[in-house]
């Protein structure tokens, strides 16, 4: 599966496209097949959005969750401050 | 230390408001992404991981206690209450938001600090020594001539967009501090029959493709450094590499042009800088070194140290240098707690540590690139009140040049670049070597990590160094031995087969038992290296 993602451009936060707008969430990210770059295209033109691009993700538990390890850094913050995380209980090395 | 007159004021002053116009415009949607990137990079603004990051210039790591302080208040107003020294004596900071970030920037005007030259193909902040005008082997403060740099570099048209980044280092001791032979120039001030200039290095780096800089100037005069300097760079300008990002550092230019071309076409180039009067009179380097004449020094002060507080004692041994007067010493606060992060103080932190400045270090910190922090003027008498209210506040870890001071760059947690952790392997080390007890044992060692290539964590210049890799999704940690970046500079060498996480911190005991087991007389751990060769600690690591 496919996941939109990318940084709201007036805080800088990390965000996924959940269908109908943005998330800090990982797990309401939604697959957005082949539809990636036309999204990001028509969000970035409308700032909600900055730099956004398509990762490769995987169905879990809680959610959809990117294959590479640095996407799920991004989506559960430095696994070295917990007390920053987003969602400290994204598995960061793959099972 | 150097204080702004009107016209530097003027000048950051007027960049802030520039700055806030770009970004306005960016919020608006007049500016595109690809448009703003390569304004807010000139303003030290870098889309990292997960957010915005900003990193402000520290030049040649110099602060005040006020400077400080504001670093303490930014981090506490702007960001998440803490910061991040960097290997460049700089600080970043990890969640700005680019709608504050205006008003960040003219905070840090307030106090005669930015974020320019902190990114982009320019000349970049300058470094220099921690103990810079405090040392007592040094030949001058080499403070006045970075500064000159600075002031010089600061918006140099010719200069702003070079191939590369430019790193440019300046030293004035035999004892580098300053891993000078690694930058991109740099310079060693010497006195020759009572004259003051510098040998001149040029193409030095670490990076993908790590070379140590060559000597291409013997002595220049300190009246004809600046177009000296601007000689070396207008070589590079005409050839760099600009069409291969990855071959565009001067370093890679020296190596293929060969040093004795690259110093014909040089001396060929100053020959003519000479003919144009464009060095600055000397008159303003004396403007600026007497910014940085010596402190009012007391008189009579008692070199004796009260050491019945053990604790106390492990601290002045390990984190106290000595200084070029009587009565006072050099002390050095480490960043580097065990379980901690490399580098990282909080806003309380900070405030603390100006505090202390202003009332033990005659109002001065410094910022080493090993990302500590330094007092440079404390009294003996003062150390012990000092030691007490830094371990108060978790800032008195006994450990500066020990396997546990590890320099150590933000790694995957942080940084878009990496391919793998450096904090964590970090913690892990210094856990590991504090529960088994042979840190002291082991003595100096030199542990840098880098989580990429990029080698911001001056891998290539550890006694140890560890470099990590993303193996197919994977990260994997790769070691080399026999780094240096002082005046013995070397480049270490990779072992072989890289290592996991776990792994990576068996193979760091594995070679450091064998030197404890091999080590003769006063060896450090890289002597022991040095004298033994690769073959031993690969056969102990793989045998």
């Amino acid at each position: 599966m496919k996941l939109l993602t990318g940084n709201d451009l007036a805080t800088g936060d990390v965000i996924w496209w959940t269908g109908k707008g943005w998330s800090r969430h990982v797990g309401d990210a939604v697959d957005v097949g082949a539809e990636g770059d036309i999204i990001a295209a028509a969000e970035s033109a409308a700032r909600r959005v900055n730099v956004a691009y398509v990762v490769d993700a995987e169905p879990g538990t809680n959610g959809p969750l990117p294959l590479h390890i640095k996407e799920r850094i991004r989506a559960s913050g430095p696994t070295v401050r917990a007390d920053l995380a987003i969602n400290a209980e994204i598995p960061i090395v793959k099972a | 230390m150097y204080i702004y007159d009107t016209f530097d004021q003027s000048m950051v002053n007027t960049r802030v408001e520039e700055f806030r116009d770009q970004a306005a415009r960016r919020l608006a949607g007049t500016l595109t992404e690809e448009q703003f990137r390569p304004l807010r990079l000139m303003n030290g603004l870098y889309l990292q991981l997960h957010a915005y990051m900003l990193r402000v210039a520290i030049p040649y790591g110099t602060l005040s206690g006020k400077q400080m302080r504001m670093l303490g208040a930014i981090a506490r107003k702007y960001d998440k209450d803490y910061g991040h020294f960097t290997t460049r004596q700089n600080i970043q900071y990890n969640w700005i938001k680019l709608e504050e970030c205006a008003d960040l920037l003219a905070d840090l005007a307030s106090v005669e600090m930015h974020a320019i030259q902190t990114s982009g193909n320019c000349i970049r902040n300058i470094s220099s020594d921690q103990y810079a005008g405090v040392s007592a082997d040094e030949v001058a403060d080499p403070r006045p001539w970075a500064e000159l740099l600075r002031q010089w570099s600061s918006f140099h048209p010719e200069f702003t967009y070079l191939p590369r980044k430019f790193k440019i280092a300046v030293i004035a001791s035999k004892e580098d501090r300053a891993a000078m032979r690694l930058h991109d120039i740099g310079l060693e001030l010497v006195e020759r029959d009572g004259r003051i200039g510098a040998r001149v290095f040029v193409g030095g780096g670490m990076g993908r493709t790590p070379m140590i800089a060559p000597e291409i100037r013997d002595f220049v005069t300190e009246d004809e450094i600046i177009s000296y300097v601007e000689a070396c760079l207008r070589v590079y300008n005409r050839y760099g590499r600009r069409d291969n990002k990855y071959k565009a550092r001067i370093k890679i230019l020296v190596h293929e042009m060969g040093a004795d071309e690259y110093r014909r076409q040089v001396e060929e180039e100053f020959a003519h800088m000479k003919t144009l009067g464009l060095d600055p009179p000397i008159a303003e380097l004396n403007r600026i070194r007497a910014h940085f004449a010596d402190p009012a020094y007391e008189a009579g002060l008692s070199d004796d140290i009260d050491r019945s507080d053990p604790d106390f004692a492990l601290w002045l041994d390990q984190n106290v240098a000595p200084h070029k007067r009587p009565g006072y010493a050099i002390a050095t606060i480490s960043l580097k707690p065990v379980g901690g992060i490399p580098g990282d103080a909080s806003s309380a932190q900070m405030e603390l540590m100006a505090d202390l400045a202003e009332r033990y270090s005659m109002d001065e910190l410094r910022v080493t690139h090993a990302q500590n922090i330094v007092l440079p003027y404390v009294k003996k008498a003062d150390l012990y009140a000092l030691w007490q209210e830094l371990d108060g506040a978790g800032l008195a870890p006994a450990n500066l040049d020990l396997i546990t001071d590890i320099i150590a760059c933000p790694g995957l947690d942080y940084c878009s670049l990496a391919n793998a952790r450096s904090i964590p392997v970090a913690q892990k080390i210094a856990q590991r070597f504090t529960a088994n007890g042979k840190e002291k044992a082991i003595g100096e060692l030199k542990l840098k990590i880098s989580g990429c290539i990029n080698a911001c964590g001056h891998h290539h210049a550890g006694h140890i160094g560890i470099l990590g890799v993303d193996r197919k999704g994977t990260e994997n940690y790769q070691l080399l031995l026999g780094g240096s970046g002082a005046e013995d500079t070397s480049l270490g060498t990779i072992t072989g087969p890289g290592f996991d996480e776990n792994g990576i911190v068996d193979a760091i005991e594995k070679v450091t038992d064998l030197y404890l087991a091999q080590r003769e007389g006063g060896e450090r751990f890289l002597d022991t290296y040095r004298r033994l060769g690769m073959a031993p600690f690969k056969e102990v690591i793989y045998g």
